[in-house]
């Protein structure tokens, strides 16, 4: 398995593309566990409802319509909007490639309780190779190493409420606090997927860590400030040191373990030579930089919010 | 310290320009910072220095032109704005 892998990353680092839009791997339901209903059933039984439905209704809608001048401005409204959408979606498509978006947000609820737990207590997982299918990383769903983005979102957004409430407790709250905390965050986010992009190109490390990859694993950390200032807000000071070891040594572990497969494992095919015994010591600074990183920022971010 | 969305456009904004206004023949390459003198061998991966040297180069290339733009934009807001 090892000597495959390893085969595929002598080439360039491979695109994470997503495949066409009708693929059933990517949105199927899959939580339930249960067979899988083809869509098709439901479709068909949706245009039967509404073809009746649509008879039925057509006489009275006429005398909605017939004034004709609302008709065409119905008409009009709908062809400008689906105008607006096909630009809106172009320029979209420009900067940001939406298949491979995609690919990071197909998720469902078992992943999701997975991926937490393993977040939170990291020790006992065995396997933190990524798998793949037939040269393409599999979903998320499918595979509880990969990363997603749907976790940090969320996340994120969880921790600025929490933010918002644990300084609405103190009395401390204005609403211009919680633009600042959002936007402090984000910038802290930036400036270390800024960092990791930086140091990964200037070590010529080539591993198919793409931009959304390195979001994903520095978008992970707001899980453990999550819980962090939770203890803080139920158990006080003493909560918040306990909880703050907790999470910094689960992520760090975490980060170290899943960026070692990626990083450290990339050597690229000509560097056999001398220059190949400098290489794996700076991979190991730039994990280990990375992941005592973390606690750093997470003690920064929410130690204001504990008073 | 508490950062704002706008605090980061303008530290990238400074530090673009930073990049962009070293020159290569004139300041560089007095330091031997300059590409010319860091030809590196053939089949070689690149080293930090070079593959700096290169990233520094692009980023002029490529900034030349918006920056003109950029900081024409933030010369007028400022004297606006203050």
């Amino acid at each position: 398995m090892d000597l495959s892998h390893h085969g595929h990353r002598a080439t360039k680092p491979r695109a994470r593309t997503g495949p066409p839009a009708g693929d059933p791997m990517l949105f199927d339901d899959t939580s339930s566990g249960g067979p899988q209903v083809p869509n098709q059933g439901y479709y068909n039984s949706a245009y039967n409802i509404s073809g009746p439905s649509g008879g039925g209704g057509g006489p009275a809608m006429n005398n909605l319509f017939a004034d004709p001048m609302a008709n065409a401005a119905m008409m009009y409204g709908s062809s400008i909007a689906d105008k607006g959408k096909d630009i809106v979606n172009k320029e979209l498509s420009r900067f940001v490639s939406v298949n491979k978006l995609k690919y990071f947000f197909a998720v469902d609820t078992k992943y999701v309780i997975k991926k937490l737990v393993l977040l939170m207590f990291p020790y006992t997982h065995q396997d933190w190779e990524v798998r793949y299918h037939r040269d393409t990383p599999l979903p998320p769903r499918h595979d509880v190493n990969a990363p997603d983005l749907y976790i940090p979102s969320m996340a994120f957004i969880t921790y600025i409420l929490l933010a918002g409430m644990a300084l609405g407790i103190q009395k401390r709250f204005s609403p211009e606090v919680l633009g600042l905390c959002a936007s402090t965050a984000l910038v802290w986010m930036v400036i270390e997927v800024l960092a990791m992009l930086l140091s990964l190109y200037l070590l010529t490390v080539h591993s198919d860590l793409s931009t959304f990859d390195l979001i994903a694993y520095s978008g992970y950390k707001y899980v453990g400030m999550i819980f962090t200032v939770l203890c803080g807000l139920l158990f006080g000071s003493d909560g918040y040191f306990v909880a703050l070891a907790w999470s910094s040594c689960a992520l760090m572990f975490f980060i170290v373990r899943s960026l070692k497969m990626k990083i450290l494992s990339s050597l690229s095919s000509d560097s056999m030579g001398a220059g190949a015994s400098a290489k794996p010591r700076f991979r190991l600074y730039i994990t280990m930089a990375t992941a005592i990183f973390q606690p750093v920022i997470i003690y920064w971010l929410t130690s204001h919010l504990i008073r | 310290m508490a950062f704002t969305l706008y605090a980061l456009i303008q530290a990238v904004i400074l530090g673009v320009n930073a990049v962009a206004v070293l020159h290569e023949e004139r300041f560089l390459s007095k330091f031997g910072w300059s590409v010319d003198q860091n030809v590196g061998g053939f089949g070689e991966e690149p080293g930090i220095k070079v593959q700096l040297i290169s990233l520094a180069r692009s980023v002029r290339t490529v900034m030349r032109v918006p920056l003109i733009a950029v900081n024409a934009v933030c010369i007028v807001l400022l004297l606006l704005f203050g």
